[in-house]
């Protein structure tokens, strides 16, 4: 067993019906439980779809326990295809169905069903909503892609590809295959089948004719593209195209695997985020810490970005997702980092204590933690809320992609120049760092540990109920205020010099200091013993 | 004004045939009912034992509303434990103790059940013994199951309800008369009831649940309960095998229903009806006003609830009464009928009422009917406002307060913004 709040991924089921979801002409007949219908609020009311998610659950109860489940399971298939009349279905169970063992594969198959049924082994105990979601999609191209299809002469034609992995609920998946369709057109090659996100039936048959894949999204295209290539003999171009570089080497790559000249469009000028990257105003972006959590594939890419294009310090970098913890963990070296390979929110919440970052890219969990920190923080993976589906075009790959990041992870900072006007005067009733930064509106975040309004111990609870408990109280303050028991350490003039430190690099400046005192035996942290911790962690 | 006239109490037929459907549900399953317990009761923490998607439900039905740190966790069941690799009691011991080692400040805790828990027969009582000794006196450990096969939505605030009433106090047969209004309000409800209580002259007033669950109120043959929510039916067999008496009421919403509520209380307790008039009076009148200005929008415009909470019959009779709606099928996940004698005759004749789901059919009705307003979970609303229908969400029901004279305003209001919502915009 394992003692948890929240998750980051769902059970495999709902990876099946993000991608049941996501295409057309599918059904997916789930024996399950009524609760278990509560995912389709994921769809309709996180991502705002209009339609319901094409799923029929069986809502078994106690008392049909034991003699009718199947028969209601083999009634729910009938309805399905009477009602609905999908091109295709795929069956499976939920954990509570899996206890049960009534065989979803077995009883479908003998009813002889006019349309193609595709039976899931989506092993609930063991797995997760990422692995269930290319799972789900390799098993429907292995029954549904037709073997004869093979490309067609290349001499009449422009290249021909494959774009595989975006799902529904995927964080800016709809955008995504917008803006790299576009670019892909601009390289005078052809995009034969998106998938799953958008495709039929008939899509998924012709998926052979395509000259390669591009795997948008490993965690939930891998599977299906391992199988094409086994199958058909397609390769597949895995580099992400999220951040300019990467989009760079993508161009690359795609337009050799497709015989194409892909100089012209590289040296066309790309991307504003270059420029907006490299101007004056950029400066004070240098060297800021950055600490990146999500699914594998996005984190990576943040951490390149990060420390690449806008010349941020990475201090933490992590994923969630174990099965991609390989490509964590060489970026980590990289970056000279522990990588951080969990699913429990504690832990990466402790890991954001200890690194005191100044900019959180994470997930929804990561934006609640940095929240109660009072770190900025932007959103770059999914799990993500319902603020996270925005109307606007909003890519995080291809060019707008990275004008797209720019935008969204400066955006939280306090600005260049008023960095350094924070510092200087740091009494000013108004202009001052409790009041955050200016764009963001002068809003006096109480209790959130930043300037004046400083609570000492404890996590500042996100809640307006006094009644809430925090965790436990060992926790510091985004500003460093010490826990309870060690508040007699600072001497009062030392409190109140540290105060006057930005708050965006107060927390460093504490712990630093800290360390520093307890590393040489002092008991005390007078002004000076901050200043000389201050030379010595000069960077 | 008139004390309420006591209804027919002894219908012997129902208002209308009730149309009872089995078939795929679209609703929660009871767990939900975590999400606003554990905010009620201050002292307590709700475990559940049971697999990745019931963290999910949590989570999911919990949205962003409460990420402050949740007084309620998840036991997730992994492979091993299902093998009989790991001994679940062992496993379950040692995330009880990992967790109230973590929340020192915890005084209950309730093991609840779910599906997969309940399926692999994990002895969930014999384990909350264990624990309790082992705990004791602490931490109270208490369960109750709110799996989705034996419990719907609601349903779950109604077997943790259940599971309060035997470590109850018991008073002594010769006890004051004492009153407990059972079921979880929000705070500020549940305070304006016991100033209305005090001022009726009823001061031996206490609810069950309390904000913590160390002040569990006492119980014995002098004891009666109002029924504060429609869908505690164990509950309240649970009080009626310690001794106590359910006083026979409509649900406090609306006019009609808070002052038939309370009347209930003053009848018991040999309240003068003159008195009662006078203090309810200012109430009425308030809460009338109050109404008022919703009549205008909601008068005549029918709706439809799909089953959700089992809060749907009062509502639909406080809405067609006091509003003037129209009824196009009221339906309910449970039928509780003798909680609902007085409700249901109190409804127009010839309401449709339907029992259980079958969600697809429904969704037919609705589409056939074409009510103003379509009263459903979050799953449906999105689909039903594309398709062209107004709709409301069942769940802000059991929220929000809406009970009581002071609330009745708004709850009124949550049925007309969606309407008036859609009469201001031109987009
Ligand atoms: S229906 Fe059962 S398995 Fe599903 S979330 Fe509820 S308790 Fe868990």
């Amino acid at each position: 067993m394992q003692l948890s709040v929240w998750t980051y991924e769902g059970p495999p089921h709902v990876g099946a019906m993000r991608v049941a979801t996501a295409m057309e002409g599918v059904h997916y007949l789930l024996h399950s439980p009524q609760g278990d219908t509560y995912a389709d609020l994921l769809f309709t009311m996180i991502e705002r779809k209009a339609k319901r998610p094409p799923v029929t659950y069986t809502t078994f109860q106690a008392r049909d326990l034991g003699k009718d489940t199947s028969q209601l399971f083999q009634t729910a298939a009938l309805d399905i295809v009477g009602r609905f009349k999908p091109d295709a279905m795929i069956v499976g169970a939920s954990c509570t169905a899996e206890l049960i063992q009534d065989d979803p594969a077995g009883l479908i198959e003998n009813m002889g069903l006019p349309i193609p049924v595709i039976p899931l082994e989506l092993p609930s105990y063991q797995r997760k909503e990422h692995w269930g979601a290319a799972e789900t999609f390799y098993q429907i191209v292995r029954h549904l892609a037709d073997k004869d299809r093979r490309p067609s002469d290349k001499a009449t034609r422009r290249p021909l590809v494959n774009l595989l992995g975006p799902t529904a609920l995927g964080f800016r998946h709809r955008d995504d295959i917008a803006e790299i369709t576009g670019l892909l057109g601009n390289l005078s090659i052809d995009v034969n089948v998106t998938a799953p996100l958008g495709a039929a039936v008939a899509d998924i048959a012709k998926l052979g004719e395509a000259d390669f894949n591009i795997v948008l999204y490993p965690e939930t295209g891998d599977l299906a593209a391992d199988y094409l290539k086994r199958t058909f003999g397609q390769p597949a171009v895995r580099t992400v195209p999220i951040g300019v570089g990467a989009t760079q080497d993508f161009i690359r790559e795609v337009a050799e695997l497709a015989g194409v000249d892909s100089e012209p469009m590289l040296r066309e000028g790309l991307s504003r985020m270059s420029w907006w990257s490299r101007s004056i105003d950029s400066n004070y972006l240098t060297g800021k810490r950055v600490f990146i959590f999500g699914d594998a594939t996005h984190a990576v890419a943040a951490a390149r970005i990060a420390s690449e294009e806008l010349g941020f310090k990475v201090v933490g970098l992590g994923c969630y997702n174990r099965e991609y913890a390989r490509d964590i963990r060489a970026a980590a070296k990289l970056y000279g980092v522990e990588p951080l390979i969990t699913d429990d929110h504690l832990a990466v919440e402790q890991a954001i204590q200890d690194a005191q970052p100044e900019l959180v890219l994470g997930t929804q969990m990561e934006r609640h933690i940095a929240k109660r920190f009072a770190i900025p923080c932007t959103v770059i993976s999914s799990p993500v809320h319902v603020q996270d589906f925005p109307a606007r075009f909003s890519p995080q790959m291809g060019f707008e992609g990275a004008n797209v990041i720019f935008d969204s992870w400066v955006h939280p900072l306090v600005m260049g120049l008023e960095e350094h006007l924070l510092t200087m005067f740091r009494d000013d009733f108004e202009f001052h760092d409790a009041a955050g930064a200016s764009h963001l509106g002068h809003q006096i975040l109480p209790d959130t540990g930043r300037g004046t309004s400083v609570t000492a111990g404890g996590v500042p609870s996100a809640s307006s109920n006094a009644g809430v408990t925090t965790l436990v109280p060992l926790h510091h303050p985004a500003d460093g205020s010490p826990p309870r028991a060690g508040e007699e350490l600072w001497s009062p003039e030392a409190e109140a010099e540290l105060k006057k430190i930005p708050f965006f690099v107060r927390g460093k400046a504490r712990k630093n200091t800290e360390l520093f005192a307890a590393e040489r035996g002092v008991a005390t942290i007078e002004l000076a013993t901050l200043y000389e911790a201050k030379a010595h962690y000069a960077r | 004004m008139n004390a309420p006239a006591p209804l027919a109490l002894a219908q012997a037929e129902d208002c209308a045939p009730v149309l009872k459907e089995r078939g795929q549900r679209e609703v929660f399953c009871g767990l939900t009912g975590i999400i606003w317990l554990h905010r009620k009761m201050q002292d307590a923490f709700f475990l559940v034992v049971g697999s990745r998607t019931c963290a999910h439900l949590l989570q999911s039905a919990a949205g962003v509303m409460i990420f402050a740190e949740p007084r309620f966790a998840t036991a997730i069941m992994e492979e091993r434990d299902l093998a009989g690799l790991a001994d679940a009691n062992e496993e379950l011991d040692r995330i009880v103790d990992q967790l109230l080692a973590r929340r020192p400040e915890i005084k209950t805790l309730f093991l609840v059940g779910s599906c997969p828990s309940e399926v692999t027969k994990l002895e969930r009582a014999k384990a909350a013994t264990r624990l309790g000794a082992k705990h004791a006196p602490q931490v109270r450990i208490l369960n109750y199951s709110g799996s989705g096969i034996e419990t719907t939505f609601t349903e779950g605030e109604d077997a943790c309800l259940a599971s309060l009433v035997p470590v109850m106090p018991t008073l002594a047969g010769d006890a004051p008369k004492n009153l407990i209004i059972v079921g979880s309000l929000p705070d500020i409800v549940e305070d304006q009831f016991r100033r209305l209580f005090a001022e009726l002259g009823i001061a031996n007033v206490a609810s069950l649940p309390e904000r913590a669950v160390a002040d569990l109120p006492g119980i014995g043959s002098n004891s009666s309960f109002l029924l504060a929510q429609p869908f505690l039916g164990d509950t309240a067999q649970a009080l009626e095998e310690r001794g106590a008496r359910r006083l026979e009421a409509l649900f406090p919403f609306g006019v009609e229903g808070t002052t038939s509520w309370l009347y209930a209380a003053a009848q018991e307790f040999e309240v003068d009806e003159r008195h009662f008039d006078d203090v309810v009076r200012p109430y009425r009148e308030r809460a009338t006003t109050a109404l008022a200005h919703h009549r205008e929008r909601l008068q005549g415009r029918s709706i439809f609830f799909m089953p959700d909470s089992q809060l749907e019959v009062p509502l639909a009779r406080f809405l067609a009464n006091e509003l003037g709606m129209t009824l196009t099928e009221v339906g309910t996940p449970y039928l509780h009928r003798t909680h609902m004698v007085q409700e249901l005759a109190a409804l127009p004749a010839g309401v449709m009422l339907s029992e259980g789901q079958d969600v697809d059919r429904q969704l037919d009705r609705v589409r056939a009917t074409k009510p103003d307003l379509t009263v459903c979970g979050l799953g449906l609303a999105n689909p039903l406002e594309a398709e062209g229908r107004s709709t409301k969400w069942a769940i802000e029901l059991v929220f929000s307060p809406i009970h009581g004279f002071d609330q009745a305003g708004d709850l009124a209001e949550l049925f007309a913004r969606p309407l008036r919502r859609r009469d201001v915009l031109r987009v």
